[in-house]
């Protein structure tokens, strides 16, 4: 345990210095604030460059933080690492295991033509290369060296721009390969800045997952609110009163085309996709108070889903499209309900709690993750189904806008550190906590992308 | 000072603060001037003398721009935590308003709700139009006519203090009546 602390230590001790050394290449680095010690350890070993000259920068960091971010990984330091090998024959196994490292990744990159290329990766079981490496097995009835404890290999080529991207491929290969689930690398964020040092303050802004290359797609003099990603991830769907009223948009964010939706007196608000794309949830007022209305895309033909006189408001989709989460109030206080949109019926899902709002599914629709309202605190909680246990995942204050990664994993959401609205994440299981850091103005309403590949 | 005496008084200020805000409007630099001026001619005119002018007939446009202009300094309804009732100690400004409105039919007002930042943008967003139509609904049973009146709901997205205190809360809770 007191080596593990240690390991932290300096894991986040590095992380520090790398911030220090690299300040501006994004505006939201990330801070983290619980769940080190209960992650894996492994090992990202920096990849050998097989050129002459400088070599390219940076690939194992952004594999090692981006494991360390998925909150189930804890890549060791490179300065404890006992040796640097560049591929499975190199591996001196024991020296691994002794710190407890489960697996080990090792590559090279070698210049392939004018900036490009080849990078090649192993991922290596320690325990099991402990056991098999060099050892022979019968197989077809001959004697072979076995591979059982080189999990993937892979060997791509690649521009000198590419970098981070494939970065965060291997990644996600690496995720896949020793939990079994798809990782969440290749994936962006959308948000919402507020700066009001600025003539037009409010902005609508894509970013990696990570805060790197930030886009600001949108500038405006009035709130813009509820990014929401389109399941191709090509569109957002938002909010914006530059008219001095809600009126709902579609923005496709490589083009920049985009078209104004709804525009109803009242509340135009909550746009979300339906997962096949065809259709928009959203909330309007338009016949006298809150209620929720799915939109037909292509069509524009609307259908009313609710009808209450108290406010219904934040659709969710169900993974099968089948139904709607949301926000009533026909119990008295906020409460999420659901609501069959073939035959209309409305079920209530939470009960713990004074209040529970902004309710999300799960990609495999077992939970709904959502905000909780607990003598007076909102946190962000989930409800396990069909058990109903409500578990409060967030120590933050006044959490918000949670939105999930598209392989479940992890939570994004909006919540205040030192009397600023800052961005933060929490896993699934809560053990994970991280922060991105504040910067100038305010940062809300994250909206996770869905796989981008 | 009660409500009713601060905004008599308030009556007979805001237009003189307005007709002064005018006069300065052609410029810093002018305005300096025309003081200097003032000041010399009080000097050459010597002491013993007091000045006055008379008033002009005002037309019944200024009348309702000073009219509106007093409404503007009092147009903000409080509420409380998650709670979309106007209090009481807001009748006697909302009937100025009306009592404006009913007057002057040509004229529209565009109610504002907000909420403070706890709880979700979205239903904050919901929250906000209730508070904006509460007041809309007071300044209707007084008579006003609801074409002249629109209501829009900004949440928690525009908070009059940006703090996340309790006073600052009761300052975010807000209707505002925008002419």
């Amino acid at each position: 345990m007191s080596m593990m602390k240690k390991l932290a230590f300096v894991l986040i001790a590095a992380m520090v210095a790398t911030l220090l050394y690299r300040p501006a290449q994004a505006s939201l680095e990330i801070v983290i604030t619980d769940g080190i010690d209960s992650a894996r350890p492994i090992a990202v070993v920096p990849f050998r460059w097989l050129g002459d000259g400088p070599a390219p920068e940076g690939l194992t960091q952004v594999i090692a933080a981006d494991l360390m971010r998925s909150g189930k990984f804890n890549p060791i330091p490179t300065n404890a690492m006992p040796q640097m090998p560049s591929s499975e024959q190199e591996i001196d196994y024991p020296s691994w295991a002794s710190l407890g490292v489960e697996a080990v990744l090792v590559g090279t990159i070698e210049p392939y033509a004018v900036d490009r290329y080849t990078v090649a990766f192993q991922i290596v079981d320690v325990l099991r290369g402990q056991i098999t490496s060099g050892s022979r097995v019968l197989r077809g009835g001959e004697l072979v060296s076995s591979n059982d404890h080189i999990l993937d290999a892979r060997r791509s080529v690649i521009n000198g721009d590419q970098f981070r991207q494939y970065a965060h491929r291997i990644s996600d290969v690496f995720y896949e390969t020793m939990t079994g689930e798809p990782g969440a690398f290749m994936t962006r964020i959308a948000y919402v800045t507020v700066n009001h040092n600025n003539d037009k303050p409010y902005e609508l802004v894509v970013a990696d997952y990570d805060g790197y290359d930030e886009k600001v797609l949108l500038r405006s003099p009035e709130p813009l609110m509820s990014p929401s990603w389109s399941p191709d991830g090509n569109k957002l769907a938002y909010v914006s009163f530059e008219n001095k009223r809600p009126e709902i948009f579609i923005q496709d964010i490589y083009t920049t085309r985009r078209e104004k939706m709804t525009s109803f007196s009242g509340i135009n608000s909550s746009p979300v996709w339906s997962p096949d794309g065809r259709t928009l949830a959203m909330v309007l007022s338009k016949d006298g108070n809150p209620e929720l209305y799915t939109m037909d895309i292509a069509s524009k033909q609307f259908t009313r889903v609710t009808r209450h006189h108290a406010i219904d408001t934040e659709p969710s989709w169900s993974p099968d499209g089948k139904s709607l989460v949301f926000t009533s109030e026909r119990g008295g206080r906020p409460q999420l309900y659901s609501v069959n949109l073939d035959s209309g019926q409305v079920r209530r899902l939470t009960f713990e709690g004074e209040q529970n709002l902004g309710g999300t599914y799960t990609p495999d629709g077992r939970q709904v993750v959502m905000v909780n309202r607990t003598q007076g605190n909102y946190h962000i909680a989930k409800q396990d189904y069909p058990s109903g246990n409500m578990q409060i995942l967030t120590q933050t204050s006044l959490d918000e806008s949670p939105s999930l990664a598209p392989n479940g994993s992890m939570v994004i959401y909006s919540t205040t550190h030192n009397n600023q609205q800052v961005l933060a994440l929490v896993s699934v299981d809560g053990r994970f906590k991280a922060r991105l850091p504040a910067r100038e103005g305010e940062v809300k309403s994250p909206s996770w992308s869905p796989f981008l590949r | 000072m009660n409500a009713n005496q601060l905004l008599k008084s308030l009556l007979i200020a805001v237009p003189m603060l307005t007709l002064a805000a005018c006069s300065s409007s052609q410029g810093a630099d002018d305005a300096a001037s025309q003081q200097t001026n003032q000041q010399q001619q009080q000097g050459q005119q010597g002491s013993g003398v007091e000045l006055d002018a008379a008033e002009r007939t005002k037309t019944p446009e200024e009348i309702r721009a000073e009219q509106m202009e007093t409404l503007r300094q009092e147009n903000i309804v409080y509420f409380a935590f998650d709670d979309s009732r106007v209090s009481s100690e807001y009748a006697q400004m909302l009937s100025e308003h009306a009592e404006f409105l009913v007057q002057n039919p040509n004229v529209t007002v565009t109610i504002e709700g907000h909420a403070d930042e706890r709880g979700t943008p979205e239903y904050n967003i919901a929250l906000g139009e209730r508070r904006a139509k509460a007041v809309a609904q007071y300044l209707q049973n007084l008579g006003v006519s609801s074409s002249q009146m629109e209501t829009v709901s900004y949440g928690e997205e525009k908070p009059l203090v940006n703090a996340s205190t309790q006073s600052a809360y009761a300052k975010n809770r807000r209707g505002v009546l925008v002419y």
